[in-house]
């Protein structure tokens, strides 16, 4: 299917609480960050996991965030560090 | 109101992480197996999603205070009775079944 999102895309991830199997892990809900890498599309895991087969693909994307992004400056990290994780396209928006 | 997933850990207070290893026991070798017979080709019966779902919403307290292989036992048991594969009546049989071998074996 076709990727919403390019490598360099500034991306914001939701901040729902929607009920489920959520892959999106909460520290990073309302978070921006940046697309590096497009893995493909893959079937939903939020579907799969009640036994559903998941389709349509989704794509899934690596995103980059800033430390200071993720944690709001608490936490033991050093100036500039970052962290990446795994986000499906339905839970990011462009901005 | 919906709150965080009980394995979505990240930011919460933890203390420190136990690094040490262990050689997987005979235990936890055979549920391994049994995890890998159970999803694999030609059973199909469940996928790792279904697995994660599971584990997640087994009741907070017996999470907490699970292993991980005690949490793939549970997530097992839960998901052979939702898919129909097994009956309560079928594991109850069993389990007092092997436990009169272990009563027997001491004797």
């Amino acid at each position: 299917m076709t990727n919403l999102f390019n490598i360099g895309d500034l991306v914001r991830v939701g901040d729902a609480l929607p009920p489920g199997h959520i892959r999106t892990p909460m520290f990073l809900r309302g978070c921006n960050g940046t697309i590096i890498k497009h893995f493909g599309s893959f079937p939903n895991p939020e579907r799969l996991a009640y036994g559903l087969n998941g389709l349509p693909k989704i794509n899934l994307y690596q995103v980059l965030f800033k430390m200071d992004e993720a944690w709001d400056g608490k936490g033991d990290y050093a100036d500039g560090d970052t962290i990446t994780a795994d986000i499906y396209e339905t839970w990011l928006e462009a901005i | 109101m919906t709150t965080r997933l009980i394995s979505d850990l990240g930011g919460l207070p933890a203390g420190s992480i136990d690094r040490s290893e262990h050689e997987p026991t005979m235990t936890e070798r055979r549920i391994d197996a049994m995890m890998i017979l159970l999803r694999a080709k030609p059973r199909s019966f469940w996928v790792s999603d279904e697995n994660r779902r599971t584990i997640e919403s087994l009741e907070p307290t017996t999470y907490a205070e699970s292993a991980y292989y005690e949490r793939w036992v549970l997530a097992m048991k839960s998901l052979l009775l939702e898919k129909g594969i097994l009956t309560e009546a079928e594991l109850d049989e069993k389990v007092s079944e092997v436990r009169s071998r272990k009563q027997l074996a001491k004797i």
